[in-house]
């Protein structure tokens, strides 16, 4: 399975981030969401996204690729459908976050960082999800789990399987 | 302007409000030391080198804001020398030195660092900070410009001047933290990205981490291989800044000084590129006015400058018919040097070896370009910078001051005014109107000097009236440099609000006597010389005191037309001196193919 972007296959996805930017085109600072939207839309920003973003808004890519590197945020790799992050903050590592990234290490059999080999899931370790009073916290994308039991990770996990 | 009143270490200065407390600390005769600073191009208080102390009013401000940022307000208390500052700055410093490759000894920038310099200011004489240093990556790809992350000291004064004086944007910060990198994207080579080789964020860089790629040992090696015969040409504008490398003053001209070095360096012949430059006129002369009474694509854009002609293929290619097929200069010197030169004095062409030095950095990947060479003869063996030959001066313990002036070897050393002013902006421009004008009135005009096309205003325009087929016709011009300016000139044409017959474009704001291969300037030392104007002015006073102010008067182009080339745009000018232009691609994908037709279906 081929995990980089093909062009020829992302005809209308491409044609969707040109209807945006062309409707954003004429305001100033319209990089960033710009980015956030090509990221919604394909999933990630490889060379190929971040080459037609700068060809249409005129921005040098040497200034694009510099915004992506420096927000974590963004990837110039495949994610996968879902994002598992999971807090390493102060409060939830203290209430076992690690216990918590080990067992989806384990159920996922992938490290973190990476994402699976059906391309489902994504782990991540973030910052501070800012409700530290449910540690140790986990998002799956934008869903909210609190005072996450390690033993209930499987369960989590396989509403997201379908 | 209202002014305001501040109070600088004691000393009170009115100045306009819109003033940074630098800018006033200057008018009191105070120097705050900067690193990152470049007046109007990068102010952003990145080094924290000019942090000073300040209380409004008998306020005190929070800590200690960086002067080249702060604007002035009234009644404003600064103090410059304090412990406090000095402690500030020195920290500052030494912070940026932990993480600096400081092999100062063998630094391309030995003695023309901003960062060495600075140091030696300050009285640092120990780095307390001992700690990791980012990993070193040297991208020494192209043929240009090497970029070395371990002297980069992240001040940003390169990404400014390219996404903001040239309007092209290759480097830019990547990642970040500690990992933060000066480069283009995805980690990219110098060689397949959207850089012309201008070389000014060479110019920019108060370091070593931006500077060409040399070649002085092939030509040393050159030089003192018995069996070849080296040549060299110098272009118009080295001989403005080759005394900077000796202490000489900005601008000042050193052309008899230059050419008795270069033949005490061991040179078999010390020509001028000026020569080529009168012969470039009569062929782009002779091509404009072919153009504009038979109907040809115009407006005609110049192509002496490289740069420029890279930064065409890449971002305006529908007007590369427009160029100019000419050759540019160097190239159409090499070019004579190995066919109608070494006829004319029974050398083998093949043991000739052609040196150029200039003021570009371009020059160096057009010398290595694949077109440019006849009958697989390269044109240019070997392209050296201002600097570098300045180095070789040095190594070769010349005192360059000292030597009297010489004249250069005859026949490829001969040159008229117009060939000199090429160094300029407008002066190919200037060139080439005192040429056509001629043609066309069939006279010898007295009023040769153009004055409009003169100076470093970014965009220029004038107008002629000359008689074509008979009838008096406006010929419009435009001149521009830099080549943001380029752009702006470009997309008025495409626009159709703009219609000329002639655009003269250098890719160096200033022209070649401001290019990516000259003497370094220091931030400082450009707060009060403009290097494009001195320099510029050298030149234009050399065009005033030669006696021939002409291309089409100089007698050894003359005789090079009777004896050789017959007519200009002839056949054997066009195997010689003429040359092509392909859409080059920045960035190049796999996919690229596929790329370009989802670019084009969905315009």
């Amino acid at each position: 399975m081929q995990k980089g972007l093909v062009i020829a296959n992302k005809e209308n996805e491409f044609m969707q981030l040109k209807e945006y930017i062309d409707s954003v085109k004429e305001s100033d600072g319209i990089l960033m969401q710009t980015l956030q939207k090509a990221q919604n839309i394909f999933g990630y920003l490889p060379i190929e996204v971040q080459k037609f973003i700068s060809e249409e808004t005129g921005i040098p890519l040497a200034e694009i690729y510099g915004v992506v590197s420096f927000y974590t945020q963004f990837s110039v790799t495949p994610k996968g459908k879902h994002k598992i992050g999971v807090c390493l903050g102060t409060a939830c590592y203290v209430k076992g976050a690690q216990l918590v990234i080990d067992k989806l290490v384990k159920e996922l059999s992938i490290k973190v960082g990476d994402t699976t080999e059906d391309n489902l899931f994504t782990l991540e370790a973030t910052r501070c999800l800012g409700c530290c009073g449910l540690a140790p916290v986990m998002m799956i994308d934008d869903e909210v789990y609190g005072k996450v039991d390690p033993k209930h990770i499987p369960e989590i996990i396989d509403k997201y399987r379908g | 302007m209202d002014k305001v009143n501040v109070t600088i270490n004691g000393i009170q200065v009115s100045v306009p409000k819109d003033y940074t407390v630098l800018m006033a600390a200057r008018e009191a005769g105070i120097d705050i030391p900067t690193l990152c600073y470049l007046k109007d191009i990068n102010e952003i208080a990145a080094c924290r080198v000019c942090v000073v102390e300040v209380d409004i009013k008998g306020v005190p401000m929070r800590n200690l804001p960086a002067s080249c940022v702060l604007q002035v307000q009234e009644g404003m208390n600064v103090r410059t020398n304090t412990p406090k500052v000095r402690n500030a700055v020195r920290m500052n410093v030494e912070l940026i030195l932990a993480n600096h490759n400081r092999e100062c000894l063998t630094c391309i920038r030995n003695g023309t660092c901003e960062l060495q310099k600075l140091c030696d200011e300050l009285g640092i004489k120990d780095i307390e900070y001992v700690g990791e240093k980012r990993e070193a990556k040297i991208d020494n790809l192209s043929h240009s410009i090497v970029r070395d992350s371990s002297k980069c000291i992240l001040c940003g004064r390169c990404v400014s001047t390219c996404r903001d004086v040239q309007g092209i944007g290759v480097l830019d910060f990547t990642n970040r933290g500690f990992t933060t990198e000066v480069s283009p994207a995805f980690d990219y080579s110098m060689k397949d990205v959207n850089c012309v080789y201008c070389g000014q964020c060479i110019q920019a860089c108060p370091v070593g981490a931006l500077h060409e790629r040399t070649y002085i040992d092939d030509v040393w090696d050159a030089i003192d291989d018995p069996d070849k015969f080296v040549v060299v040409q110098t272009a118009p504008a080295v001989r403005a800044s080759l005394g900077e490398e000796f202490g000489l003053p900005v601008g000042t001209s050193v052309t008899g000084k230059m050419v008795a070095a270069l033949k005490r360096l061991g040179f078999d012949r010390v020509f001028d590129t000026n020569f080529s430059a009168d012969l470039t006129i009569i062929e782009e002369g002779n091509e404009l006015l072919d153009r504009v009474v038979n109907g040809g694509k115009l407006p005609m854009i110049t192509s002496c400058s490289p740069g420029w002609i890279r930064y065409c293929e890449m971002y305006y290619p529908d007007f590369l018919e427009n160029l100019s097929t000419c050759k540019s200069p160097q190239q159409m010197f090499g070019a004579i040097v190995k066919s109608y030169y070494a006829e004319k004095e029974g050398i083998d062409p093949k043991k000739i070896v052609s040196v150029s030095v200039m003021p570009c950095t371009s020059k160096k990947t057009e010398a290595n370009r694949p077109e440019m060479e006849v009958d697989g003869l390269r044109d240019v063996d070997y392209s050296l910078t201002t600097r570098e030959l300045g180095d070789m001066i040095k190594q070769a313990r010349i005192q360059f001051t000292q030597l009297p002036d010489e004249e250069p070897d005859k026949v490829m050393g001969e040159y008229t005014g117009a060939g000199v002013i090429f160094g300029a902006t407008g002066g190919v421009m200037e060139a080439a109107l005192r040429t056509v004008a001629d043609i066309l009135t069939e006279e010898d005009l007295q009023e040769i000097e153009y004055q409009a096309v003169r100076g470093i205003e970014g965009v220029k325009e004038a107008s002629v009236v000359l008689p074509i087929n008979g009838k008096d016709t406006e010929i419009k011009v435009a001149i521009a440099h830099g080549t943001k300016n380029a752009s702006n000139v470009l997309e008025a044409v495409r626009k159709g609000e703009k219609d000329y017959h002639f655009i003269e474009v250098m890719a160096c704001p200033g022209g070649c006597v401001h290019g990516g291969g000259q003497s370094h300037v220091s931030s400082k030392a450009r707060l009060s010389v403009n290097p494009k104007v001195n320099r510029a002015n050298a030149l234009y006073e050399e065009d005033r005191s030669l006696p021939l102010r002409k291309s089409h008067k100089n007698p050894e182009i003359i005789k090079l037309y009777e004896d050789y080339l017959k007519k200009p745009n002839g056949h054997l000018s066009h195997k010689l001196l003429h040359t092509h232009y392909n859409k080059k691609e920045s960035y190049k994908l796999d996919q690229q193919e596929e790329f370009d037709k989802l670019i084009k279906e969905l315009k």
